[in-house]
């Protein structure tokens, strides 16, 4: 991916800025994502969007439009903010493998820096929802996992399971398992609403809401299991299917003992 | 057993075979199997007793947050582990023990029992009648009517109290299934957290789960909770699909639907922001929000009751006018439509 962009006009500008970047960001003793987000002068963000810019021409212009006008196969990216760009580039959602019906979760396929420069250019566009601060994800301090529970039984237990292990939605398209994922794209999914998930807005769950619902959901991911293997907690479907050939299979070979003669 | 069903003569090519030889088990013919049987059976219900004395030791003394690796199964906590094993174990050999038992030691003659009529001998019969009789006219039952009458009647009544009990099945729900809370000017809050929502709140592609206000100093009730909540969706106003009538009961693109499905009464709320697909968990009966809720595929066979919404002075949405048909599940009552 570097190799790519070596020869570019405005590689050395663009490099010596992005070292700038990571020198200060590593005297800050932040988290590897708090570069993304900590405020960089207007020169430095300036570059970032025609880093960024220059990262959608290449590897996402083909589909959403050389201004992510969007195009009959892809939406338009004008207004879905850096949220949306930070969980779609950095699940590694976007960009798709294939045009199935669902963008699949993989390995991401930009670093941390390009994915920021991603999101900062198609915030340029048009105001949508920015890239929540590593200070406002702090679940643990902030949220209620009884309220998030119950938050989450109403509002996401439908589609992602009530143990949050995901399941099938219509023709192809299911609700992912959330076990495993990042506080921050829990929160920015709820914030943008990718693909089929709709919008929670802040207003009708307020952001202190949503990080009880990412607290109760990391409990459910520290959730032992009681009885040993869990079957996939998603309850009657596989919990039957073993009930009825393990269960009823022990049954028959005892019925069968039972009736024989002893020798 | 002499077969005389069946002529036997030459020209029935099948002998009759009767029964196979007696082969007699192990047990019955070498002393040695038999003893070993023997401590077979008692060392079952040995651990039988081995089982229990594990429950209660487990009950007891194993305390319920240890987790051990079990192959296969994965970690998992041992004090349950540990009182399962011990409960099933403490029934099993006494069951498989009991059986072992019955197959190899109890005795193993057979005995041939052969039938007889179901009726009763022609004499046997006219006893029992004049027995019933005799005892009858000794007991004075035709002397004492007043007896007789009296116990009909406590017999009578014994069988109306099942018949009574019934009632428990009422009363008649008479309207209430037709009606819920929603009435012009409710405002729609947020479910959980009562709060009033304004247009501006909902972006597009945004769902709200939603109930309606109460009074002051009112609480819900489980029965307003199974049916007054009501799904709120922001589309763009182009995307509807809908007739003038249902357009008018939307508000700028938000559209309100009752989420109790019109087949058997789940919470319908798995929305697809892109297909505007609202699909039920249940038996995946699929409604079209674009049309009003429209069935597209499914067992459903009703859309979704339309709420018509607006704002008020303020600028929070509320109900313009009650359902204007009977929310969830058919029943029998029903004026389908």
């Amino acid at each position: 991916m570097i190799s790519r962009f070596r020869r570019a006009r405005f590689a050395s500008p663009v490099l010596l800025l992005l070292a700038l970047i990571s020198v200060g960001s590593t005297f800050s003793a932040l988290s590897a994502r708090a570069e993304n987000t900590a405020q960089p002068t207007p020169a430095a963000r300036s570059a970032q969007i025609d880093e960024g810019r220059q990262l959608f021409l290449k590897g996402c212009s083909s589909c959403h439009g050389l201004n992510a006008e969007g195009s009959d196969i892809a939406p338009s990216l004008i207004g879905v903010g850096a949220a949306s760009v930070d969980f779609q580039v950095g699940t590694g959602r976007m960009p798709m493998a294939d045009m199935s019906v669902q963008a699949m979760r993989k390995t991401p396929k930009y670093n941390a820096e390009q994915t920021a420069a991603l999101a900062a250019y198609v915030a340029s566009l048009a105001p949508g929802p920015a890239i929540p601060e590593e200070s406002q994800l702090n679940y643990e301090r902030d949220g209620n996992v009884a309220e998030g529970g119950e938050l989450f039984r109403t509002n996401c237990a439908m589609c992602h399971n009530f143990a949050a292990q995901g399941g099938a939605l219509t023709q192809g398209k299911y609700a992912p398992t959330l076990m495993g994922v990042e506080a921050k794209h829990i929160y920015e999914a709820m914030v943008t609403g990718p693909q089929s998930m709709p919008v929670f807005s802040d207003k009708t769950i307020t952001p202190a809401e949503k990080l009880s619902i990412i607290k109760w959901i990391k409990s459910a991911e520290q959730e032992p299991a009681q009885g040993g293997i869990s079957l996939g907690r998603v309850g009657p479907v596989t919990e039957g299917l073993f009930g009825w050939i393990v269960g009823l299979g022990v049954l028959v070979g005892i019925a069968v003992w039972l009736a024989s003669k002893a020798r | 057993m002499s077969n005389e069903l069946i002529p036997s003569n030459s020209q029935n090519p099948i002998e009759n075979p009767g029964l196979p030889a007696h082969v007699h088990r192990q047990t019955d013919e070498d002393p040695k199997a038999e003893k070993r049987a023997e401590r077979q059976v008692a060392s079952l219900f040995l651990l039988s007793a081995l089982s229990t004395v594990l429950f209660i030791y487990t009950y007891i003394w194993i305390p319920d947050d240890i987790f051990t690796f079990i192959p296969i199964l994965g970690d998992m906590n041992l004090h349950q582990l540990l009182l399962g094993l011990g409960m099933s174990g403490a029934f099993l050999f006494i069951g498989i023990g009991a059986i072992a038992w019955a197959r190899q030691l109890m005795p193993d003659t057979e005995v041939i029992a052969e039938r007889h009529e179901l009726r009763s001998k022609d004499e046997d019969r006219k006893d029992f009648v004049e027995t019933v009789k005799a005892q009858g006219a000794t007991a004075g039952i035709g002397r004492r009517p007043l007896i007789k009458r009296t116990l009909g009647a406590a017999l009578g009544l014994v069988g109306l109290a099942p018949i009574v009990l019934l009632r428990d099945l009422g009363p008649l729900p008479k309207k209430e299934l037709e009606k819920t809370s929603w009435k012009a000017g409710t405002r729609l809050v947020t479910d959980p957290g009562d709060r009033p929502i304004k247009a501006s709140d909902l972006e597009v592609g945004a769902v709200v789960q939603t109930l309606p206000e109460l009074p002051e100093g009112t609480e819900r009730s489980l029965n307003d909770i199974a049916k007054d909540p009501v799904l709120l969706i922001r589309l763009r106003p182009s995307e509807f699909n809908l007739d003038a009538e249902r357009l008018s009961w939307t508000h700028e693109g938000i559209i309100a639907f009752s989420k109790i499905c019109s087949h058997m009464g789940c919470a319908v709320a798995l929305y697809e922001q892109q297909t505007h697909h609202l699909l039920c968990p249940c038996h995946q009966s699929t409604f079209d929000v674009t049309r009003a809720a429209k069935v597209i595929f499914g067992p459903a066979a009703r859309p979704l009751p339309q709420l018509a919404i607006t704002v008020d002075a303020e600028g929070y949405l509320i109900a313009k006018q009650p359902f204007t048909e009977p929310v969830g599940p058919s029943f029998w009552e029903r004026n389908t439509k």
